[in-house]
């Protein structure tokens, strides 16, 4: 064990996992000597050299494309997308073509390959250093969507989402990167894909965030316990999309209330679909409408960014209000 | 005569020019003689060559039928760029990898891939390798090294540069070869894929079918360059222009081109000039947008002729085992006809198939 921060932890997973199967490549901008604008793949090109580390031209595009052929030819790659608000160039060829390729080949072709890109606001990075863009991809049938929020499950989940057969979207908080730190193995391990974790068990309201906003639905539920005496079951879905609904189930039939906190923008976020699937599933235990406490349909704001963010302060009254419908 | 130039040995100031309506119709129009080198590749060679051309003619001309007939939801095919399909194809090694576009399924079958499993795949049915998840003529075959082919145009370029990346890592000479019409020079994903490409040396041959339209539009209104073939240049590959109507010019434009990447000496662009006798797709009507006497112009130089009189003067081939041989290929592709339309439908299940390795919670069920 070792006390680590996120970008210690995927940095350490990276190593071992690059170390141990010479098939997995990383490539991306800045990726190779500098070791990434957030230094997540710092000492690989020291280590493993500029053709398993490379540092490619300026278009997402051309890195997701050229990583779905490696892939297809059996290579483990991990593009990285500097931003996750970068990503929208390459867009086509994740939705049209890694996500697609196992059902337009009838499952001849594969394209095993890991995503990485840091998303979130909260470290004034503006409308294109911000975004949460991570419905946009659990719409995509075909591509998996993790989002870790600590280091522990950065590590173990990097590693299932390499040794998962299918495209993966590793989406990781960047506000989290170095403000969190605990003890992390120094061994190889898994956290396995589409398992929810019960953060903070309670018996009044669920609440499921992901990302840095399971830190402020956390403090949120402090506060309320002590404030209110209102227990909130915090849930992080870690893997987003094929979610683990029965732990969120599970929570609701026992609270009989649900809030949601996500960063992205409300409308159609993945919030919307939470909502629907514990309405489908649990309509009868609820005792409460759903609420969604989410960032703004409006493009991220720079100036305004703590307002635009679904802190804390703007949960504790959703707790509140749905606990006391 | 078959015109074919290494651009980057023309010195700077001649390597581009403005599009000359004078030089394209040279590159349309070619002499329609005899085909280049007639003696240096192997009679079973060119025999198997026009063959291949025979039968992707004929399926043409059949799958077209049955679409207007209701049949077959769809065709997309190649009438007229025979040569410039298969001369590329003919000069694949078995470890070269397929990268198509969507025109190329007689690269595919030139490759060995049965003719059920293309036939199966165009009729959607319970045999259809893809099992019935794509439309029609977006065919693949992984045993043959061809990738799948999807819709949006130029996105397959990136996947053949990785492809021969992942192949040099792995230290092998595998070459991929991709394939695109000219209208995929417009797309972001030809950039991206030629600038790669030559950053990264990577063993890939780029197979551009200038056929002169993209759906509607000429080449004229994707590019200002003098043809495609210069745009290498600028992004410090090889770049070659060739009578894409010469199926043996193609062949050895593209063998030469395979040999150096396989040799560590980088990708190529390829441009063959030639012309799109039929529809875009059965989607399309071509009378909005040419003119009869273009095509019947372009049809005076079409490849399949023109390879059979370079067989008749080498004496090579003659009518009568001309006649024996349309007739061979007829009677292979009736009877793969047949039994591909009787197939019946996938099983309702393989909806929600290989959407991932395994299947999820959220795809079981009924709603």
């Amino acid at each position: 064990m070792m006390e680590m921060n996120m970008v210690q932890a995927i940095n350490a997973g990276l190593h071992q996992e690059m170390a141990a199967d010479p098939d997995v490549v990383v490539l991306g901008e800045d990726v190779g000597r500098v070791g990434g604008v957030f230094r997540v793949t710092q000492g690989l090109h020291e280590a493993f050299g500029e053709e398993r580390v490379i540092d490619t031209p300026l278009n997402e595009s051309g890195i997701l494309g050229t990583a779905i052929g490696m892939a297809l030819y059996g290579l483990k790659p991990i593009p990285e997308i500097q931003f996750a608000d970068f990503i929208y160039p390459g867009f086509d060829q994740l939705v049209s073509e890694a996500a697609k390729y196992r059902y337009r080949s009838g499952g001849e072709y594969t394209v095993p390959m890991v995503v990485r890109t840091p998303f979130g606001g909260g470290i004034k990075g503006g409308l294109y250093h911000s975004q949460s863009p991570e419905a946009l991809f659990i719409h995509t049938a075909g591509l998996k969507v993790v989002c870790p929020s600590n280091p522990y499950d950065a590590k173990g989940l990097l590693r299932a989402s390499i040794n998962d057969p299918d495209p993966v979207l590793f989406f990781e908080p960047k506000r989290v990167y170095r403000a969190v730190k605990m003890e992390v193995p120094t061994a190889p391990y898994e956290v396995p894909l589409s398992q929810a974790a019960v953060v903070r068990p309670g018996t009044d309201v669920t609440v499921v965030a992901w990302g840095a906003m399971l830190y402020e639905a956390l403090a949120a539920a402090e506060q309320v316990a002590g404030d209110d005496q209102i227990e909130a079951e915090v849930i992080d879905p870690r893997t987003l999309w094929p979610l683990d609904l029965e732990t969120i189930l599970e929570s609701v039939r026992k609270t009989g209330r649900l809030v949601i906190v996500h960063e992205a923008p409300r409308a159609c976020g993945f919030g919307a679909e939470l909502v629907s699937l514990v309405c489908e599933h649990a309509f009868v235990h609820l005792q409460a409408p759903p609420r969604r406490v989410t960032g703004f349909d409006t493009p991220f704001p720079y100036a305004l960014e703590d307002d635009y963010l679904p802190l804390a302060r703007r949960i504790v009254p959703a707790l509140r209000e749905t606990v006391g419908f | 005569m078959p015109r074919a130039r290494h651009l980057a040995s023309v010195p700077a100031n001649e390597r581009v020019t403005s599009l000359d309506e004078r030089a394209w119709q040279r590159r349309r129009s070619p002499s329609g003689q005899t085909s280049e080198l007639p003696t240096q590749v192997p009679r079973e060679l060119k025999l198997r060559l026009y063959r291949a051309m025979l039968l992707s003619r004929r399926l043409d001309e059949r799958l077209m039928a049955l679409q207007r007939q209701g049949r077959i939801g769809f065709h997309v095919g190649h009438r007229g760029e025979e040569a410039a399909i298969l001369g590329a194809a003919a000069a694949l090694r078995p470890q070269d990898w397929l990268v198509p576009c969507y025109r190329e399924f007689g690269a595919l079958l030139y490759r060995g891939a049965p003719l059920s499993a293309y036939l199966d795949q165009m009729f959607g049915n319970d045999a259809d390798p893809a099992h019935g998840h794509q439309m029609p003529d977006h065919f693949h075959s992984k045993a043959h090294r061809c990738l799948s082919v999807s819709a949006p145009i130029g996105t397959q370029l990136p996947h053949a540069v990785g492809i021969a990346y992942a192949a040099r890592l792995k230290g092998k000479d595998d070459v991929a070869l991709v394939f695109f019409g000219d209208g995929a020079t417009s797309s972001n994903d030809f950039h991206a894929a030629l600038n790669f490409a030559g950053v990264w040396r990577a063993p890939v041959v780029f197979a551009c079918r200038n056929n002169g339209y993209a759906i509607s539009l000429p080449a004229s209104k994707q590019t200002a360059s003098d043809g495609f073939a210069c745009k290498a240049v600028a992004y410090g590959i090889r770049g070659e222009q060739v009578d894409g109507n010469d199926a043996l010019a193609v062949y050895r434009a593209t063998r030469d081109a395979l040999e150096a990447a396989a040799a560590g000496e980088g990708p190529t662009l390829l441009e063959l000039v030639t012309y799109r006798l039929d529809a875009h797709s059965s989607s399309d009507d071509p009378r909005f947008y040419r003119s009869d006497e273009e095509v019947a112009a372009a049809m005076a130089q079409e490849p399949i002729a023109r390879m059979q009189r370079a067989l008749f003067e080498t004496g090579e081939l003659d009518e009568r085992a001309d006649e024996a041989l349309r007739n061979a290929v007829e009677a292979e592709i009736t009877e793969a006809l047949r039994v591909a339309e009787e197939r019946p439908k996938p099983a309702l299940d393989t909806l929600r198939k290989d959407v991932y390795a395994h299947t999820p919670w959220h795809l079981r069920g009924t709603t």
